[in-house]
């Protein structure tokens, strides 16, 4: 992918939520940087900076990352899903449904980071125990609900992606 | 009596009332947005040309600022403007803080903001710059240059209040009752509150335990940063956006900080990203406006974590000492409790709620409580989820446990035995309502998880514990405007921030009151000019408060539709009657949504409103249940099994108030064995990350079970207790004394880290050995 400096700035070319997106970002800016300020795709949040709450989290090239810790220049040529790219034409992702009906979140702020963490989950592991969910979502801080709905949220999400619910 | 049981939680009602709309499970009116990501938080609002701000923070804990050069900020290309605290007004001997309960010194207010003259704590703000972006702005603050002369850091409450201390500030005397002392102190408040007569009390014990706890510093742990983006129109009107737990002293504040007439600031909400009582004051809100006015463009600000943890309101550590005593029946016979709490730079901690929640669970009528509003170089502490009475109760009900051991008596029963109830007397008063604090212990000794026996496994150490906790619940002040819709819904604006699905909680209450749908009321928060005042989300007086406030718009929106279907029917009002949504007159008969359409047809604009100040106080009791596991090769403590009990009044919206229950179980836990502020020898705060200040995860926590008490208090409409933060406060103590059925130590310092456990597991060890 051709990466050219223009004025001290790098001009990327990356896919977000399935679009060709081209922006120039300066070598220093994080992912989560240039989503939120220079793309206006402001659903992914910043609650640390440094890799410890997951409130930033995209999945990039079919990793989950926290976008704070990625340089908006390493997006050069990668696939990167937001949380503005889960919910699909048809409506909102099981995820998303269960995260509702089941209360899942109180302020909203983590809800997010979470949603992409528990897709990143799912897409690698439809039939996962609750030790699992806790495993992998210890790396997405809440501080409102304890996390007891969310992780029956996303029991229920996946059982329903399995056709059980 | 009814209890509902639900796969994972259990209501019990003490009262027969059935709604159609309170009490049910619908999904939340701003639940979408929420999901997607297309809710907008404080840092997700921007306006074009804005340019971005930073601030220059002192790297010691106490120094006297001899003078602040600016000029190599200034210089560098890409920053617009550079501002101290002289760009701030004067703040003289005024008070600040938008309403009477939240009154203080505006120059404590002004200079927490930004430090006038001293720097009282790491990381406290000494300048700020604006800057083309985000790098650029963070160069320039790190290129002023500050000339400090640094003082010895004053760190502990104890030491701060000896004679001969450090002061933090030449002009604080303590305040005792009003009487200021003759000689500057570190204290800078004293508390006294008495009833009858400690002394005979004492003396009619059977059994008198005394203990002393301390406490260490934590934070609200909010997930959202602080942030603030500020704009001056032509006119000299400034717009604020901010995400706050109140925009009304937001404005408030920032009107007083700079000195502009308060119809001149308007603050916008959005979206706030939790706040548990950290959220209830401004910090960067008046600095984005000096900058955007210095700068004649909006600027925006976000504060960075570490700096959350350095120079935000955590809640204070201290110290308690706690004194009880019972007759041989197990009766109280007396309470004595002394507490000293950080108040951090400025004073104002949350002493004097923490002496009025001690004994609060207990019918106890000879008591004195003394607490001390102690500064120290700490950040300004504020509000956290019940502020005192965690601190406060997890002294008084170890104390407690310990008298249940030594008299043989079961920790429910004496409970039952002890507890206050209707006409019981609180120290600092009034006497309490209707409250549920016994419903709540006879839950809990109903509950499966009490029956059920903890298995303890050869070669483990686990134990169980209970304890209660106690917290007031405020009313305080709360408008709602409600405007009808031509096609029959009602748009139900509001001032107080949603932190937790009380936008749904309060429209359930304003549709409940008019018989309609959930879906037909659409709740909004907006700005402080296009709502009555509404104090702070905070004291769990949301759902009570604007609820009633929702309520009584209902009420008036009735009233005003009744009168104007007279007109459009031509008939007398007080023939109309309303019953099932439904107007009906002399043979006419329209629903709500058919009155409506007639109304909108006939020009009429009909918008109820009301604005309460509800005088009767929530008082929310909880009782925790907790099993543990210690692991006694390394200290660390598992939580095993986890049930919150609770009487919630009426519960408005019970999957939000089981949240509130399990969110503040799951943050008592993280206060109990985690969280901790660690400052070196110069005062220095050296865990200022969230890897290593630790709130719990998914991995440190079970589900936690619920189980709601309904006793609905007398003075809401539907009898709403309010319920966010009394569950909080019995973690600590239930897992302390849960530990102590364990591995037979009381722990009495909190958090009961693994390192602090294990040491007097060692100890004993090594006793016993030597
Ligand atoms: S903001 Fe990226 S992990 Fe916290
Ligand atoms: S819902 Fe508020 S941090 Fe998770």
């Amino acid at each position: 992918m051709a990466t050219e400096i223009l004025s001290g700035k790098v001009h990327v070319n990356t896919t977000i939520n399935g679009e060709s997106t081209d922006f120039l970002a300066e070598p220093r800016e994080s992912l989560l940087e240039v989503l939120r300020e220079t793309l206006g795709l402001t659903g992914a949040k910043e609650g640390c900076n440094d890799g410890n709450c997951g409130a930033c989290n995209v999945i990039m090239d079919g990793r989950l990352v926290n976008s704070c810790c990625v340089l908006a220049v390493e997006a050069s040529g990668a696939d990167v899903t937001t949380i503005e790219g889960i919910a699909g034409p048809s409506g909102l992702h099981p995820l998303q449904e269960k995260f509702l009906e089941h209360a899942a979140l109180q302020c909203g702020v983590c809800t997010p980071g979470f949603l992409v963490s528990a897709k990143a989950m799912l897409d690698e592991n439809p039939n996962p125990t609750e030790d699992e969910v806790r495993w992998w979502l210890a790396g997405n801080l809440c501080r409102c609900t304890g996390y007891d709905k969310i992780v029956r949220a996303v029991l229920d999400a996946a059982a329903s992606m399995r056709g059980e619910g | 009596m009814a209890v509902e049981t639900r796969e994972e939680a259990v209501t019990i009602k003490h009262h027969s009332v059935d709604y159609s709309v309170v009490g049910t499970r619908p999904i939340r009116h701003d639940g979408v947005d929420k999901v997607t990501g297309a809710a907008r938080y404080g840092a997700d609002v921007s306006q074009p040309g804005q340019i971005y701000g930073a601030v220059t923070r002192s790297p010691h804990a106490h120094a006297r600022i001899r003078s602040i050069d600016t000029s190599k900020a200034e210089a560098l290309p890409g920053v617009h403007a550079v501002i101290t605290s002289a760009d701030l007004a004067d703040p003289g001997e005024k008070v600040t803080g938008g309403g009477e309960a939240t009154a203080v010194p505006l120059k404590h207010k002004s200079g927490n903001v930004m430090a006038r003259g001293k720097a009282l704590y790491h990381g406290h703000a000494v300048a700020a710059v604006a800057a083309i972006d985000a790098h650029t702005a963070g160069e320039a603050a790190a290129l002023i240059d500050v000339d400090y002369e640094v003082l010895p850091p004053v760190m502990d409450v104890l030491e701060a209040m000896k004679p001969g201390a450090t002061l933090l500030h030449d002009d604080l005397h303590t305040d005792i009752a009003g009487e200021a002392s003759a000689e500057p102190s570190n204290v800078a408040a004293k508390f006294l509150f008495e009833e009858g007569d400690v002394e005979a009390g004492f003396a009619e014990a059977a059994v008198v335990v005394e203990r002393e706890f301390t406490f260490a510093t934590v934070h609200q742990g909010y997930i959202e940063n602080h942030n603030a983006l500020a704009l001056w129109h032509g006119d000299g009107e400034l717009t604020v956006w901010c995400s706050s737990q109140g925009h009304f002293t937001i404005r408030a504040e920032v009107a007083d900080i700079l000195d502009v007439p308060i119809s001149k600031v308007k603050v916008i909400p959005t979206e706030i990203g939790g706040g548990f009582g950290g959220k209830t004051t401004c910090y960067l809100e008046p600095l984005a406006a000096a900058l955007a006015r210095k700068a004649g463009r909006p600027v925006k600000m976000t504060m960075a974590r570490a700096d959350i943890l350095k120079a935000t309101g955590p809640t204070p550590g201290g110290y308690v000492r706690v004194k009880m005593g019972v007759d041989s029946d197990g009766k109280l016979t007396a309470g004595e409790a002394y507490m000293a709490f950080e108040a951090g730079g400025y004073p104002g901690s949350v002493v004097a709620a923490g002496c009025m929640c001690v004994f609060a669970p207990y019918n106890l009528t000879n008591v004195k409580i003394e607490g001390d509003d102690v500064v120290v170089n700490r950040p300004k502490t504020h509000a956290y989820r019940a502020p005192g009475a965690t601190q406060a109760e997890f002294a008084s009900e170890t104390v407690v446990d310990e008298i249940c051991e030594q008299l043989g008596i079961d920790v429910l029963d004496f409970r039952t035995l002890n507890s206050a109830e209707e006409g019981t007397w609180r120290a600092g008063g009034p006497a309490y309502g209707r409250i549920g604090h016994k419903e709540c212990v006879e839950a809990a000794r109903g509950s499966e998880h009490w029956n059920s026996t903890l298995e303890k496994p050869a070669g483990t150490y686990r134990g169980r514990g209970v304890a209660s906790g106690f917290w007031f619940n405020i009313g305080f002040t709360s408008s709602a405007i409600a405007r009808l819709n031509p096609d029959g819904t009602v748009t139900l604006l509001e001032g107080s921030p949603d932190i937790g699905g009380t936008r749904s909680s309060i429209a359930m209450q304003f549709a409940e009151t008019l018989g309609i749908g959930f879906d037909d009321v659409i709740p909004m928060v907006v700005d402080t000019d296009s709502v009555g005042y509404t104090d702070v989300t905070g004291g769990s007086r949301v759902t009570f408060a604007t609820g009633y406030a929702a309520h009584e718009a209902a009420n008036d929106m009735r009233k005003q539709m009744i009168e104007g279907m007279a007109d459009v029917w031509d008939v007398a009002a007080d023939s109309i009657t309303y019953e099932n949504a439904t107007f009906t007159a002399n043979g006419e008969s329209a629903t709500f949504k058919e009155a409506a359409h007639l109304l909108n047809e006939d020009t009429q604009q009909i918008i109820g409103k009301a604005t309460v100040t509800p005088e009767k106080e929530g008082n929310a009791f909880a009782v925790h249940i907790a099993d543990v596991e210690v692991d006694v090769e390394t200290g660390k403590v598992t939580v095993l099994r986890y049930t919150a009990i609770q009487d919630a009044g009426v519960a408005i919206y019970p999957p939000y108030v089981e949240g509130q229950m399990q969110g503040g179980a799951v943050q008592g836990i993280g206060w109990a064995f985690n969280e901790e502020y660690f400052y070196d020898d110069d005062g220095r705060l050296r865990n200022a990350t969230l890897l290593d200040y630790r709130m719990p995860t998914t991995l440190d926590v079970p589900m936690i079970e619920t189980i709601i008490v309904e006793v609905p208090h007398p003075g809401s409409p539907f009898g709403v207790r309010g319920v966010g933060e009394v569950p909080i406060v019995p973690p600590p103590a239930a897992l302390a004394i849960a530990i102590y059925d364990a591995v037979g130590i009381r722990y009495r310092d909190l958090p009961m880290s693994p390192h602090r456990v294990y040491a007097e597991l060692a100890a004993r060890q090594n006793g016993a050995e030597a």
